[in-house]
C-alpha cells in the first residue's frame, strides 16, 4: 500500500484511510490523507492532506465537531445565562471571555463597575492566562514526543487552577464576572499564596528553559519550520502570539486598555523570525510578563467595593448583611429579567489565544436580539490552508501545537 | 469413581465446550475479570471540552495510570471510550465508527452533564445524547467533573466487571433503543 | 487612585472628540459611496451604512485607508422589515487606526441575499464568508470555494440562523422589576 511507504512514526501507527487519486496534470503523484478525531495528533478535528510521496501539496481543514450553537441558544435564553455559555468552548482561559461578554454588557446598561472589582477581574485574567499558556505548552511537548514537557506543563498548571479557585471557588469554570463588578472578594491569604506560586514559577521557568527550549533535538524540530511572514499574517487577519511572533506588536491591551490594563506596567514580547520557535518563546515571554501583572496589580490594589452602587441599592436586608459581612454577592432579582435599553454594543479582549470580539444587539426585551462572537482560534483556522503547504508531512505535529490551536473555541 | 464429568465425542467440539466451562469456571473466570479490570485503555478520542479535565487526570497530580489506564492510540488495541462532553452530529458519527471497530470486550464511560442529557446545550440543533449512539456503563456528573470523579468512575467499573463479568448480558435490549438513524449519513 | 477618574474621564473626553473628527474624514472620503456615517463613542467603532450596490467600491476605499483585516462577518436577520443586514466588523494593525473598528453594514433582500465576495480585498474573510452563508443563505458571488463550514451535510438547504428556524425554549418565570 503506498502509505506504508510514508516512513514517519506517528501515522504509521494509525489507521488512516487512503484513496490513491493517480497522477494530476503537473505529474504529481496525489494520495488523501484524513488525520481524523481518533489521532493523538489531531485533537477534535479532522485535516484533510493531499500528500505527493512525503510533501505536503494541500491541506483542507475540516472543523465543526464541536459546533454548540451558541450564538443561536443565546437568543433563547436572558442574558445572564449566556455567561456559562461563552465559558466552555474556550474552557483554559475563560476569565477574558467573560470579561468580554459582560464589558459588552455594561457599555449596552451604561455602568462601569468600581476599581476594586476591576482589579480583581484582572488578576483572574492573567492567572488563567498563564494556565492556558502551559497547557499550549504541554500539547506542544506531547506532540514533538517530549513527555516530560507535557507532565511538567500540567502539574504547573494545577498550582494556578488552585489559585482560581481559591479565590472564586470553582476549578476552571468560575463565572466569577457580573454585570457591575465581581460576584466574591479576594481571601485574606490570597496575596500570599500568589506570591508563593509566582517565585516557584520563577525558579521552574529556568529549568523549562534548560530542557525544553535549549534541547538541541526541539530546536532542530521548531526552527525554521511553518514559517510566516510579516504581510501574510496581516493579510490573513491571524491573532495572538502567532502575529506577535512575526513581527507585530499588536496587543489588545495595549491597543484599546480595558479593565485596569492601562494602569499597570507591562512589556509586550515580541520576535522576528515567525517560525514555530518563536510561536514558543513568545508564549514564555508572556508567562514572564503575566507574573509581572499579577504582582504589579495586588500592590497597587484600591480598596472599596466590589459591585456596582446601583446593583447594591437592590439588595434587600438579608443580601446586605451577607455582602457586608462576607464580601459575597448575592444576586438580587433584577438580573433575572435585565433589559438592557435598545441598542448596540462591540467589546474586544484578548484572550489567550488572541484577539476576541463581541458584539450585542439588543432589542429591548430580556433576550439578547443577536449575539455575535468571533474567537482567536477561528481566526487562525486559515493558516491550516495557506502555512501547512510545502513542508513535509513528519512536520505537521510540529506545525500544529506550536500554532497553539484549540478546536472547542474555534468551533464554538 | 468420585462424581466427576466426563466428556464424550468430535474432538473439535469436545475442546470448545471444555473451553466454555473452564472460563466460567473460578481461577480462570478471576484471572480474565483481574486482567480486564487493570488494563482498561482509553482510546485518543476528545469529543468536546472536558478533555481538560481528563488531559489533567493523566497528568501528575490526579495520576490515573496507577489504575492500569494509559490512552494508547488505536481503536483496536484498546478496550474503553470516555465519551468526555457534547456529543455533535459529526462526532457522533465518529464515535459511532469508533466504538465498532473496538474488539470486545469494551467499556463506555460518560463523563459530564452533556453526556448524560445534554447539559448547557440541551436545546441546541446539533447535540445528540450518548446513549443514543452508543451502549454506555458509567455515568459521571459535574460541569466538568474533578479529575478525582473520573477516578472515581475507573474504580466503580472495575468493581463492576469483577462482579458482573465481562460481557454485557442487556446488548439486545439497548440496541433496541438506540436512534441511530441521526448517524445514518456516515454510511455513503 | 481618586486623582486618576478626572484624568481617565479626560482622557475619554478627548477619545470621544477624536473618534468624531475620524467619522467626519472617513464620511468625507466616502462622499458619494455611503449614506450614513457615525461614530458611537462607548464602544470606539464607527458605522458607515451603505447601499447593497456600493458595497465592494466602500471595501476598496477604506482598504485603501489602511483598514487590513476582517475580524468578523455575519448577518442579522430582521424578517419583519424583510431584510438582511451584512454586518463587517473591520479592523487595522497599523499604529493610528488600531485603536478602532470600523462596522460595515448594508441590507440585503430576504428573498434573495447576493453580494459580491470580498475575498479580492480581505484574504481574512474566506472562511467567515462560508460560515455566513451556510447560516443565512447569503450568496457570495465570486468566492473561490463557497461550501459549508461547521454543520453535518443534512442541514444543506436550512438557514439556522435565521429566526425562522427554531429551537425548543422553556418559559421562564418573568420578575417584572424595572430597571431604571
Amino acid at each position: 500500500m503506498v502509505a506504508s511507504s510514508i516512513a514517519i512514526e506517528e501515522i504509521s501507527k494509525e489507521l488512516i484511510q487512503t484513496r490513491d487519486l493517480g497522477v494530476t496534470e503537473e505529474g504529481e503523484r496525489l494520495v488523501e490523507l484524513q488525520i481524523g478525531p481518533t489521532h493523538p495528533g489531531s485533537g477534535h478535528m479532522r485535516l484533510r492532506v493531499w500528500v505527493d510521496g512525503d510533501i505536503i501539496v494541500r491541506c483542507d481543514p475540516d472543523i465543526g465537531f464541536v459546533f454548540r450553537t451558541i450564538e443561536k441558544l443565546s437568543e433563547n435564553r436572558i442574558y445572564m445565562k449566556t455567561v456559562p455559555l461563552v465559558e466552555r468552548p474556550s474552557l483554559l482561559d475563560t476569565t477574558p471571555m467573560t470579561i468580554g461578554y459582560i464589558n459588552a454588557l455594561e457599555k449596552l446598561m451604561g455602568i462601569e463597575p468600581p476599581p476594586r472589582a476591576k482589579y480583581l477581574r484582572t488578576i483572574l485574567a492573567e492567572l488563567t492566562r498563564i494556565a492556558s499558556h502551559l497547557y499550549g505548552i504541554g500539547i506542544l511537548a506531547i506532540f514533538l514526543g517530549h513527555s516530560t514537557g507535557f507532565m511538567w506543563g500540567f502539574g504547573d498548571r494545577e498550582l494556578f487552577v488552585e489559585l482560581a479557585n481559591q479565590l472564586s471557588g470553582a476549578r476552571i469554570t468560575y463565572a466569577y464576572v457580573v454585570p457591575g463588578g465581581v460576584r466574591r472578594d479576594m481571601p485574606q491569604s490570597f496575596p500570599d499564596d500568589v506570591e508563593k506560586a509566582l517565585r516557584y514559577m520563577e525558579r521552574r521557568l529556568k529549568d523549562w528553559y534548560k530542557i525544553f527550549l535549549n534541547n538541541p533535538v526541539i530546536e532542530d524540530r521548531l526552527r525554521e519550520v511553518g514559517v510566516l511572514r510579516k504581510n501574510d499574517a496581516v493579510k490573513l487577519g491571524i491573532t495572538g502570539p502567532n502575529l506577535r511572533a512575526s513581527g507585530v506588536d499588536f496587543d489588545v491591551r495595549v491597543a484599546d486598555p480595558y479593565e485596569a490594563y492601562d494602569e499597570l506596567d507591562f512589556m509586550v514580547p515580541v520576535a522576528e523570525e515567525g517560525d514555530a520557535y518563536a510561536r514558543t518563546l513568545v508564549r514564555f515571554e508572556e508567562i514572564k510578563q503575566s507574573i509581572n501583572i499579577i504582582r504589579d496589580a495586588l500592590k497597587k490594589m484600591p480598596s472599596g467595593d466590589i459591585i456596582h452602587p446601583q446593583i447594591a441599592r437592590m439588595f434587600n436586608p438579608l443580601m446586605k448583611k451577607i455582602y457586608e459581612e462576607t464580601r459575597r454577592v448575592k444576586f438580587p432579582g433584577i438580573f433575572a429579567s435585565l433589559k438592557p435599553p435598545k441598542g448596540e454594543a462591540t467589546a474586544r479582549v484578548e484572550a489567550g489565544r488572541g484577539e476576541a470580539l463581541f458584539h450585542i444587539v439588543s432589542d429591548g426585551s430580556p433576550r439578547p436580539y443577536r449575539f455575535r462572537w468571533t474567537t482567536p482560534s477561528y481566526r487562525n483556522v486559515i493558516l491550516f490552508k495557506y502555512m501547512i503547504p510545502g513542508h513535509r508531512l513528519a512536520d505537521l505535529p510540529a506545525i500544529y501545537g506550536s500554532l497553539d490551536y484549540f478546536p472547542p473555541e474555534a468551533d464554538r | 469413581m468420585e462424581g466427576g464429568l466426563v466428556f464424550i465425542g468430535d474432538l473439535d467440539l469436545t475442546t470448545r465446550k471444555v473451553l466454555k466451562w473452564l472460563m466460567e469456571r473460578k481461577p480462570i473466570k478471576d484471572i480474565v475479570e483481574w486482567a480486564n479490570a487493570f488494563s482498561l485503555w482509553p482510546v485518543h478520542l476528545m469529543t468536546s471540552c472536558c478533555g481538560v479535565e481528563m488531559g489533567a487526570a493523566y497528568a501528575p497530580r490526579f495520576d490515573l495510570e496507577r489504575y492500569g489506564s494509559l490512552p494508547f492510540v488505536s481503536p483496536r488495541q484498546t478496550n474503553l471510550i470516555i465519551i468526555e462532553g457534547t456529543l455533535t452530529r459529526k462526532m457522533a458519527r465518529v464515535a459511532r465508527i469508533t466504538w465498532e471497530q473496538m474488539v470486545d470486550p469494551k467499556f463506555v464511560i460518560a463523563m459530564g452533564a452533556c453526556a448524560i442529557d445534554g447539559g448547557l446545550f440541551w436545546n441546541s440543533y446539533n447535540v445528540v445524547r450518548a446513549n443514543e449512539v452508543i451502549p454506555v456503563d458509567i455515568y459521571i456528573p459535574g460541569c466538568p467533573p474533578r479529575p478525582e470523579a473520573l477516578a472515581r468512575a475507573i474504580l466503580m467499573l472495575q468493581q463492576r466487571i469483577k462482579s458482573r463479568g465481562i460481557t454485557r448480558h442487556d446488548l439486545e435490549l439497548i440496541e433496541k433503543n438506540l436512534k441511530l438513524e441521526k448517524v445514518e449519513f456516515a454510511r455513503k | 487612585m481618586a486623582s486618576q477618574q478626572p484624568q481617565a474621564s479626560q482622557q475619554r473626553l478627548a477619545l470621544g472628540k477624536a473618534l468624531e473628527e475620524l467619522a467626519t474624514r472617513l464620511s468625507e472620503h466616502l462622499k458619494g459611496v455611503a449614506t450614513k456615517v457615525e461614530a458611537d463613542k462607548r464602544s470606539m467603532v464607527i458605522n458607515i451604512e451603505v447601499d447593497r450596490s456600493r458595497i465592494l467600491e466602500a471595501a476598496k476605499i477604506l482598504s485603501s485607508l489602511g483598514f487590513d483585516h476582517v475580524k468578523s462577518l455575519t448577518g442579522v436577520d430582521y424578517p419583519d422589515k424583510g431584510v438582511i443586514e451584512l454586518m463587517v466588523h473591520i479592523g487595522s494593525y497599523s499604529r493610528g487606526l488600531r485603536r478602532i473598528m470600523a462596522i460595515l453594514r448594508s441590507k440585503l433582500d430576504r428573498k434573495d441575499p447576493r453580494t459580491p465576495t470580498l475575498t479580492q480585498i480581505w484574504p481574512s474573510s474566506e472562511l467567515q464568508e462560508r460560515e455566513a452563508w451556510e447560516m443565512f443563505g447569503i450568496v457570495f458571488e465570486g468566492h473561490p470555494d463557497l461550501r459549508r463550514l461547521l454543520l453535518p451535510e443534512e442541514f444543506e438547504g436550512l438557514w439556522p440562523g435565521r429566526k425562522d428556524f427554531e429551537i425548543p425554549t422553556r418559559k421562564a418565570g418573568e420578575v417584572e422589576e424595572p430597571w431604571k
